[in-house]
């Protein structure tokens, strides 16, 4: 195997999952914060001028880009590095107690990817699709009290059924599980280890595996609820 | 005691393999698993059978050579051991016991239980070395400073004694517990640093290219290493390499 290229090696890949890994959880961070906007419990008039200053503005319009090629750099090397370690491994053993050495999720982690990714579809089919005008718009849901594009609207319309409340608290599931590896696992891969930061850097993962994805998993429900209006 | 033995028997590196039931009776709790299965060898050889291959060799957890996945775990269900050092007092009577090989595409297996470790020997020879001058002009070996925090980290990394129970462990089948702790060791050390760059890249362009898996942070090797070797030389190997491979002159 070659040791140049983007994948050159399977240290090089481990770097990119980490770094990409990092950015995706930097998006998460703004997304969240952008979202609960909705909690102003204002008819959606801050979260609209929000969700218009991102839909717009140039600079998060440029990283909008720079965000789908670091998810697909994501996917495609947690792809290579899948299929490899798969291969590694041509026989499976008749009987293994995998769960007397480490954790489920820390084994799921390609399991768990496919399934964000698959609510990641259906949730850029909700929301981004029509606030970018690739197919329909969000004419049909009118303004808001401010006179405002209504992707409040469009959200209170799409949680009003409970089958993409369901929906969405399962992929915050799997991005809770996710996270919970591989927030931790970042920094190891690019030999960030040391005994005097390991307990913060796990602590601060487990904490933001657990409030990201609680957060994002209130909205609809809170929504479907009726507690936000 | 009385046990069921679920043994993999595969007659060559080519033939088809199975799981195969043996009986066994009349072992002494105080017999090593390694004995237990000399007591089942003796008794195939004396019906005319086939006895079941294994590696071992000192027998006292030092040499790395007994391997064995057993009940699902490398060397067994205890940890920091080697298989030489369980004892059958650690299993019940009448237990079903699995025995099988190190499963690894780059560990291919030569008959039974024994398995190719060749590819650990072509990573080293790749890098885990420190080249010296023998023409008689040997420096001392106190002339050198070394903080005593590195030599014990280097010392724990040296440890490692190969027997490739982090690859049998890992679900990716991942050899970085192994080359991180043979990268360690040198990297550690004053002697090693001059060659460090080329020895990170190159032990890392061999492990590749022997078909190990890349390492995903589980974490399952370090558990089941008889030696204890620390997820800190991985992390090392990964600042090694990055180093390595950023500023590496040419």
């Amino acid at each position: 195997m070659a040791r140049q290229g983007l994948f050159g090696s399977s240290l090089i890949k481990k770097y990119w999952m980490a770094l990409t890994g990092l950015f995706l959880i930097s998006f998460l961070v703004v997304h969240a914060a952008v979202n609960a906007m909705i909690y102003f419990n204002d008819g959606g008039v801050t979260f609209n001028k929000w969700a218009h200053f991102m839909g717009t503005n140039l600079i998060i319009r440029t990283m909008e880009i720079v965000l789908f090629l670091g998810l697909i750099l994501h996917v495609v090397d947690g792809i290579i590095l899948t299929r490899q370690n798969r291969a590694a491994r041509p026989t499976r053993y008749a009987y293994s107690q995998p769960n007397a050495n480490s954790k489920w999720y820390s084994r799921s982690m390609a399991i768990l990817g496919i399934l964000i990714l698959l609510f990641l579809i259906v949730h850029l089919w909700h929301f981004w699709v029509p606030s970018r005008h690739i197919v329909g718009s969000l004419e049909p849901y009118g303004v808001d009290a401010a006179g405002q594009d209504n992707l409040f609207a469009l959200m209170q319309l799409v949680f009003s059924n409970p089958v993409p409340v369901v929906i969405y608290v399962l992929g915050c599931f799997a991005l809770f599980w996710h996270l919970l590896h591989g927030f931790k696992s970042a920094f190891q891969s690019l030999g960030l280890n040391h005994r005097r930061y390991n307990g913060l850097i796990a602590g601060v993962g487990t904490a933001f595996s657990i409030i990201v994805p609680v957060l994002f998993a209130s909205m609809p429900v809170s929504m479907y609820l009726g507690l936000v209006k | 005691m009385k046990l069921t033995l679920k043994i993999w028997r595969q007659a060559g590196p080519d033939a088809k393999g199975a799981m195969v039931d043996y009986p066994i009776d009349g072992i002494s709790e105080d017999m090593s698993f390694l004995e237990m299965l000399d007591v089942l060898n003796d008794k195939l050889i004396r019906e005319g059978q086939d006895p079941v291959a294994f590696d071992h060799d000192c027998r006292e957890g030092i040499c790395g050579m007994c391997s064995l996945y057993i009940n699902g775990r490398p060397h067994g269900p205890e940890r920091h051991i080697t298989t030489c050092q369980l004892h059958m007092r650690k299993f019940k009577d009448g237990d079903t016991i699995y025995v099988e090989p190190w499963r690894s595409a780059a560990f291919p297996v030569i008959k039974d239980l024994a398995v190719d470790r060749g590819a650990f020997d072509r990573i080293q020879a790749a890098g885990g070395f420190v080249s010296v001058n023998t023409m008689g002009n040997l420096v001392d070996a106190n002339a050198l400073p070394v903080p005593k925090a590195h030599s014990d980290k280097a010392f724990d990394a040296a440890a490692c004694i190969g027997c490739g129970a982090c690859v049998a462990a890992c679900p990716n089948g991942s050899a970085m517990l192994f080359v991180s702790a043979k990268v360690s060791q040198y990297a550690l050390l004053p002697q090693g640093r001059p060659e460090a760059k080329e020895r990170a890249l190159n032990m890392v362009e061999q492990m590749d290219a022997e078909g190990f898996g890349n390492c995903t942070n589980i974490g399952a090797c370090s558990i089941e290493c008889p030696k204890d070797i620390s997820l800190e030389n991985i992390a090392r190997l990964n600042r090694e390499y990055l180093v390595a491979e950023m500023t590496k002159e040419s």
